[in-house]
């Protein structure tokens, strides 16, 4: 797969990609490429229509019509292939509380088919690099909010997948802890892993090499924040999000 | 094959961390069985019998001799007359009362006729049925003995009918089938609905579609651990019955076991079919509580007597996987009888697996879509 990726620039290529649910048409024909390594902004209201694009991005749902492969793979026809080469985690932390960390990172490793021992240096280089290595033992439960996130996000690139799918990652956690998160996105960004992020917070958006914002199922603009900004001609994401919002 | 054992790891994990949950469900069955086999018994024990008669009468003394010596009564003594003596019912000093009518002695002997009054606390009603035939009973055979001519004449004394398979009338073995379809239906229905709902309402489930595991594979691996835990609550319900209630198993044990890995399989189907419909562990457990263990408490036959219930109740019955499984037990457990008998409670219960498991895979698929 790894051929794939290097002759493919664009990590995701979609084409007029559509889902309707019976009348109501959650995703109209949006078009757009990622490219590799980049930080994707897939911004938009509650109801624009982002988790029904996710899902599709991701093997859940199938499009009801256009085009899309992501890592080299079509989304219709080879989802379990998608699924196999994207990382994917959510607003809820996507750890079992239950568990141990390294409990949480051999379950992980399991499901993407790592071998045992793969899982245990990345397990501790991943805690190392986290400065976590004490906390191996610990059951999720008892660790504070941000920590188990930057965990989630660790497990969620530990199989190193060619794209990471964030859905609102920083959901609910303190401005000192989402700075520190965007610090490990940098990171997989560098390593070569495309980070593809929704997020309601629009200083998360200035992060991003480029954003699209998403309204009533369509993208409407898809561009660099500082481009959307100069076009606009205001100062923030957050004015660019309301100017768009008032037409 | 490697995720999935990955993930019954995982699964067995969750169980080991959550001891109070685990020690429960393994207690239960005993508490249960315990509870049903003793606390809860409507056997004859210990009643307290007293004899009402005016004058001194061979005959009376032959029935109450005969009365005494069996285990379950014990004499109250008192020179009460017949009012007096319905006071000490009333005051539960008394739970059987023995009249003899006026001259019974000398009427028994000259007409081969004569009347025993025989009073009973009804405010308890399967005791005081039990109680009446089983005093009628030895009241018969005293009178059989002295007077063989006489069996037809006996005035208020009535037969009472033979009782197959539970000679000594023990409650228990009524209650063990019905522990075994009730436990068995809590672990594997209740159980796994919760513990796949609980990955709805934490978000992991999410995570999990998303990953390259298998849907199947989660479900089945939910199963497996709760599995075990039925079997080793099979054989603590198995072990308890036989060495401790003194229910003997009469029939093949092997098919004992067999049926209930049908009832097993069949309660972890509906386990899942209620976790396909169901968003939070509290509406898990509400519907297979109400659902799942209502049912097979009370229609199954396992504390009221299908027979007894109005007509539609009994179709009703029909539907409740605990009746099919419970009359299986009694047969083999019980009765003793052959495969061949159970046949048709074992055809019962694998159509209704069927549909459940078709049910919640359908609406599985349906969610992925």
């Amino acid at each position: 797969m790894n051929s794939k990726e290097s002759q493919n620039r664009n990590i995701i290529e979609v084409e007029s990609l559509t889902k309707k649910f019976g009348s109501f048409t959650a995703v109209n024909s949006i078009s757009f490429n990622v490219k590799k390594g980049e930080i994707f902004g897939f911004l938009g209201a509650n109801g624009a229509g982002k988790t029904t694009a996710i899902k599709m991005l991701c093997g859940l749902l199938k499009p009801t019509s256009g085009q899309g492969t992501v890592a080299g793979y079509n989304i219709a026809t080879s989802p379990e292939m998608v699924k196999r080469n994207i990382g994917y985690m959510s607003q809820r932390f996507s750890l079992y509380q239950d568990l141990k960390v390294w409990e949480n990172f051999r379950l992980f490793g399991g499901i993407y088919g790592m071998k045992s021992r793969d899982i245990e240096s990345v397990t501790a280089k991943m805690l190392k690099d986290l400065g976590f290595e004490k906390e191996r033992n610990t059951v999720v439960e008892s660790l504070p909010a941000g920590w188990k996130q930057k965990l989630a996000f660790s497990v969620a690139i530990m199989h190193n997948p060619a794209i990471v799918f964030l859905d609102e990652p920083t959901g609910g956690v303190a401005p000192e802890a989402r700075r520190q998160f965007w610090e490990l996105i940098y990171l997989a960004s560098q390593k070569g892993i495309t980070v593809f992020v929704t997020t309601h917070y629009m200083d998360e958006a200035e992060y991003c090499n480029r954003v699209t914002i998403m309204k009533d199922g369509a993208i409407e603009v898809i561009d660099t924040p500082q481009n959307l900004k100069s076009n606009y001609g205001v100062n923030s994401m957050d004015e660019v999000f309301y100017e768009l919002a008032k037409v | 094959m490697k995720q999935f054992l990955v993930f019954v790891r995982k699964e067995f994990l969750h169980i080991s961390r959550d001891v109070r949950t685990i020690l429960i469900l393994l207690l239960m069955p005993i508490v249960q069985i315990v509870l049903f086999g003793f606390a809860l018994t409507n056997e004859v024990q210990d009643v307290k019998v007293l004899f009402i008669s005016n004058e001194s009468n061979e005959t009376a003394a032959l029935i109450n001799h005969r009365i005494l010596s069996s285990p379950y009564f014990i004499p109250v003594e008192s020179q009460a007359s017949a009012t007096e003596a319905e006071n000490l019912m009333k005051s539960n000093q008394v739970s059987l009362i023995v009249n003899y009518s006026r001259n019974f002695n000398e009427t028994m002997v000259k007409e081969g006729a004569g009347q025993i009054e025989l009073i009973a606390d009804g405010s308890d009603p399967n005791m005081a049925s039990a109680i009446l035939s089983y005093s009628s009973a030895i009241i018969a055979a005293s009178i059989k003995e002295r007077m063989p001519a006489s069996l037809e004449n006996m005035g208020k004394v009535s037969l009472s009918t033979e009782l197959l398979y539970n000679p000594q009338m023990k409650s228990s073995y009524n209650f063990v089938p019905g522990v075994m379809g009730l436990i068995l239906m809590i672990i594997c229905a209740m159980m796994t609905s919760i513990s796949i709902v609980r990955e709805k309402e934490t978000g992991t489930m999410e995570i999990l579609l998303v990953s390259p595991i298998r849907p199947m594979f989660i479900i089945l691996s939910k199963s497996v651990p709760y599995f075990i835990l039925s079997v080793i609550n099979l054989a603590t319900i198995l072990l308890l019955s036989v060495y401790v209630l003194k229910v003997p198993v009469t029939g093949s044990l092997f098919w004992l076991v067999m049926v209930s890995f049908i009832f097993i399989f069949v309660s972890l189907t509906l386990g899942l079919l209620i976790s396909s419909i169901t968003h939070t562990q509290v509406a898990a457990m509400l519907i297979s509580g109400l659902a799942l263990m209502m049912p097979a408490m009370l229609l199954s036959g396992m504390i009221f007597p299908i027979s007894n219930m109005p007509e539609l109740l009994q179709v009703f019955t029909k539907f409740v996987p605990a009746t099919w499984y419970i009359l299986a037990v009694k047969k083999l457990m019980i009765q003793g009888l052959p495969l061949i008998s159970e046949v048709t409670e074992i055809a019962a219960m694998c159509p209704m697996a069927a549909v459940f498991l078709s049910l919640s895979l359908k609406q599985f698929k349906y969610r992925l879509e």
